[in-house]
């Protein structure tokens, strides 16, 4: 099998080596055969590494100068065995795409003279530097961690210094975003820091979704960059995506809390993390190596992708350094003397930690990973990677059909599928509530109704007893009135009804004289309400009668 | 022999009445008994907690977290490790109780609440025996003596939950404020710090022992000095290291190595000395005298009247069994 494999590496290269102008893609191609698998995982690795991996050609090579891309076909088939043929088909495929993209690759030449293209390095350099860069950092943990200070001491300057004291001299309620940008200039090259800090993140009693704002945020950057990139007239696009998150895990001895589980699942897919242990001066060597493997072992038990520092081969320091993370660090905004020297450090009474020994903590690894060596590769995998995924997500949401072909977990049909069944559960929760709430209102205005009718009954009781307590009241009454009469006729021997006669036999008289005399107007004014009256009202004429008679 | 007192004149012929043997009598007869200390110990996981009480009582008495993680409880739990030590003759019977789970969660509502139920049941518990027909003399007492606050070393100020748990902390219990892991602390930090939870404390109205209002004159300049310095900014430690021949307990990092004893180091020292030389017994009677008897107050006032107030979920359980055990 390897035997076969080296043959046909080798009948590979033989033919493709000849080809002086075919549009074969060949080295490329050749070279691209055997390491097929990196370019899906890594960034896609510049054609540079191409020929690199190209064995120095094997002596027996006369395959003629047939360039024709026909006669190259046929060689193709005579080389091949039949075992061998399945394999070639789907290297192939994989090779025929590399080919369209490194269309013009080939073998590298040297050349006789001095041309100048040794240059372009320069040129470019010196580009970047006129236009200076852009670096996005942001840095997520409890309070009181120390992340203030650890990016002055990272950074060499006071970033956050007393005259705008960091957010955690002010008390936040709510998880806010906050960034802060700076310039620095280091040897003629510019840098275009920004900070975004979250004060407040886990420092409430409640602390769910309080990653909800962070994930806004970076997402927000997202669709700003997209909008930029899909505009017709396109201008210099400014990088404002955080390339880089630093998470702060407190130094409990006990491994990550559940905050820190919660929110590193839900960012590891948008933003390159980087777990660091805050506050390390507080841990023994001992204890400190204890944390770290722990906080390694959740990570992978919560399936938690973290950035990882790419292997660079010569780079054995490299690698050891890498070995540290997650980082312990220490940070200060004091310097201190130790034997004379003046160092970034903290004083205790029974010794001073300094900052910048690599002794005492890892902030010299995480320094140098971070700016001196990978800090393009940060942003290049935020560019490649983190943005890619959202922006397959986004256009992929939207219904639209993705112009570039991305490795994502999941293809648009599943997606589709998901987001139904998330409608349906949502829609069901909110009937479920909408019930629930109908249940209550119902029963709230029962419960109201019933109380209306209870005090209406009440109401209804009282004021019938009131009129039948009236209405006994009038009864006796009217028998005491009627006890009266009959005492007082039984007393006179004289009826009410004699009584009546006899007055309206003396009103009769009184008209027929008032008919008489009907000039006198005094006499009628006073007679006719006497006269109504006396009809209306008899029994106010009995009184009179009465007090006539008494008297 | 016997002192004069004002208007008693000296005894003539110096007899020995005997009265100064009452106290060698108590002392031994307390001997016999034993005391019985109870301490509650709060505070977030990874704080020192199980740490601090095996330094403070120079053996194992707490209950500690082996290298294997336990998994997180979802609510607070109250577990408690009872142990038996003995110095000098006299046995003390202390018992720990620690809760694992609290503020530990992503949502850290009301888990104050097992814990604050928890020292409510033990006072009904005592009461329930206190009123019993037939009841001990010497009735076990597993009311919280003491509990021990312990704040992370942040640096800033007191959290919103850490001021929550103390304001209901302090009415039932004695509460001594802790800043853990102090060795996280510059010796100006630790003062700062110190500074604003002092301003905190106040700020909220939470008194934490020793308790100003209710101290004798005798104790007054020392408890003066002992809020001076609170909260105690500690360092826990049981592993021994030799430094030029001389065993010291503390924990040694490529810098240096903290000393627990050492007054300089951090306030150890002091805390152990309040918490076990001199403010033992005072912590034990306060309990029995101050907050048993508020909780007494409360619990059988409520009872007279025809009302269930409820105070807190408990008391309608408290309630049945308190008419229960009425024999």
């Amino acid at each position: 099998m390897f035997r076969s494999q080296k043959t046909l590496q080798s009948k590979r290269e033989m033919f493709f080596k000849t080809d002086g102008g075919s549009g074969g893609g060949g080295s490329g191609g050749g070279g691209g055969g055997t390491p097929l698998a990196a370019p899906t995982t890594a960034p896609p690795a510049p054609p540079v590494t191409a020929p690199s991996t190209a064995p120095p050609p094997p002596p027996a090579n006369t395959t003629g100068p047939a360039s024709t891309p026909a006669s190259v076909a046929s060689i193709k088939e005579q080389l091949l065995t039949t075992k061998e043929r399945k394999e070639h088909k789907d290297e192939e495929n994989k090779e025929n795409k590399l080919v369209k993209e490194l269309v013009k690759e080939r073998r590298p030449r040297e050349v006789d003279g001095y041309v100048g293209f040794a240059n372009l390095p320069n040129q470019v350099y010196r580009k970047a530097v006129k236009r200076g860069f852009e670096f996005s950092l942001m840095v997520v943990g409890e309070s009181g961690l120390g992340k203030s200070t650890l990016i002055n001491s990272m950074f060499l300057s006071d970033i956050y210094s007393n005259d705008h004291p960091g957010p955690s001299h002010r008390v936040k309620k709510t998880v806010q975003v906050e960034t802060t940008k700076v310039l620095l200039k280091e040897n003629g090259v510019n840098l275009m820091l920004t900070v975004v800090d979250t004060p407040g993140f886990g420092d409430a009693v409640d602390n769910s979704d309080c990653w909800q704002p962070i994930t806004d945020y970076v997402e927000t950057k997202y669709e700003e960059y997209l909008n930029c990139e899909s505009r017709v007239n396109r201008t210099q696009i400014s990088d404002s995506r955080v390339h880089c998150c630093l998470y702060f895990i407190a130094p409990s001895g006990h491994g990550l809390k559940p905050l820190d589980v919660e929110f590193m699942r839900r960012l590891h897919d948008k933003v390159n993390i980087i777990p660091v242990i805050a506050k390390a001066d507080t841990l023994t060597p001992d204890e400190c190596q204890h944390l770290k493997k722990q906080v390694l072992n959740e990570i992978a038990q919560h399936k938690i992708k973290i950035y990882e520092f790419p292997d660079e081969e010569g780079d054995a320091a490299g690698s050891k350094m890498k070995q540290r993370v997650p980082f312990a660090v220490v940070g200060s905004n004091t310097t201190v003397e130790v034997e004379g020297k003046k160092v970034r450090g903290r004083k205790y009474p029974w010794g001073i930690v300094e900052v910048e020994n690599i002794e005492h903590c890892d902030f010299i690894p995480l320094r140098n990973m971070m700016i001196r060596t990978h800090m393009q590769d940060l942003k290049d995998v935020t560019n490649n990677v983190h943005y890619e995924n959202y922006r397959c997500r986004k256009l992929a949401g939207v219904g639209g059909a993705d112009g570039k072909i991305k490795v994502s977990n999941k293809n648009p049909l599943a997606q589709m599928e998901e987001e139904k069944k998330e409608h349906t559960n949502r829609m069901k929760k909110m009937e479920t509530e909408m019930e629930q709430v109908f249940e209550m209102k119902v029963k709230e205005k029962m419960s109201k109704l019933t109380e209306l009718e209870a005090d209406l009954q009440k109401r209804n009781e009282s004021m019938r007893k009131k009129l039948e307590a009236d209405l006994s009241e009038l009864d006796e009454e009217r028998e005491r009135f009627e006890h009266e009469r009959k005492a007082w006729e039984a007393a006179n021997g004289i009826t009410v009804e004699e009584l009546r006669r006899k007055s309206l036999e003396s009103i009769s008289r009184e008209t027929s004289s008032l008919a008489s005399s009907s000039t006198t107007s005094g006499g009628s004014q006073k007679s006719s309400p006497k006269f109504s009256r006396t009809y209306s009202l008899p029994r106010h004429k009995f009184k009179q009668n009465e007090q006539c008679n008494q008297q | 022999m016997p002192q004069a007192g004002p208007g008693v004149s000296p005894v003539e012929g110096v007899t020995y009445v005997g009265i100064d043997t009452l106290q060698e009598q108590t002392r031994l007869k307390a001997l016999r008994r034993g005391y019985t200390f109870n301490l509650l110990v709060v505070g977030r996981s990874g704080l020192g907690k199980s740490t601090f009480v095996n330094t403070l009582f120079k053996a194992t008495v707490a209950r500690r977290k082996s290298g294997e993680e336990e998994p997180l409880p979802s609510t607070t739990e109250v577990k408690t490790v009872s142990s038996s030590l003995s110095e000098g003759g006299v046995r003390l019977n202390l018992t720990i109780t620690d809760t694992p789970g609290f503020g530990d969660h992503i949502n850290n509502e009301n888990c104050w609440e097992p814990i604050v139920s928890y020292i409510e049941a033990q006072y009904g518990r005592y009461l329930q025996e206190e009123q019993k027909v037939d009841r001990l003399l010497h009735i076990p007492d597993t009311r919280i003596h003491c509990c021990v606050y312990f704040i992370p070393p942040t640096g800033h100020s007191l959290s919103s939950l850490d001021v929550e748990v103390l304001q209901r902390l302090d009415k039932i219990v004695n509460v001594v404020p802790v800043v853990a892991k102090a060795d996280t602390l510059t010796l100006e930090e630790r003062a700062a710090f110190k500074e604003r939870i002092r301003a905190d404390l106040s700020d909220h109205a939470i008194k934490v022992y020793p308790l100003q209002e209710y101290e004798d004159l005798d104790d007054a300049p020392e408890n003066m000095k002992i809020r001076e310095r609170l909260p105690f900014a500690v360092v826990g430690s049981t592993t021994w290291h030799e430094i030029h021949g001389k065993k010291l307990l503390g924990r040694r990092s490529n810098w240096g190595l903290v000393e627990v004893e050492n007054k300089s180091h951090n306030d150890f020292a002091y805390m152990r000395d309040m918490l076990i030389r001199t403010h033992m017994q005072d912590l034990i009677g306060s309990t029995a005298e101050r907050h048993y008897e508020n909780f007494r107050r409360a619990r059988l006032s409520t009872k007279t009247t025809s009302k269930v107030n409820i105070v807190n979920g408990q008391d309608t359980d408290h309630m049945e069994d308190l008419n229960e055990s009425k024999i």
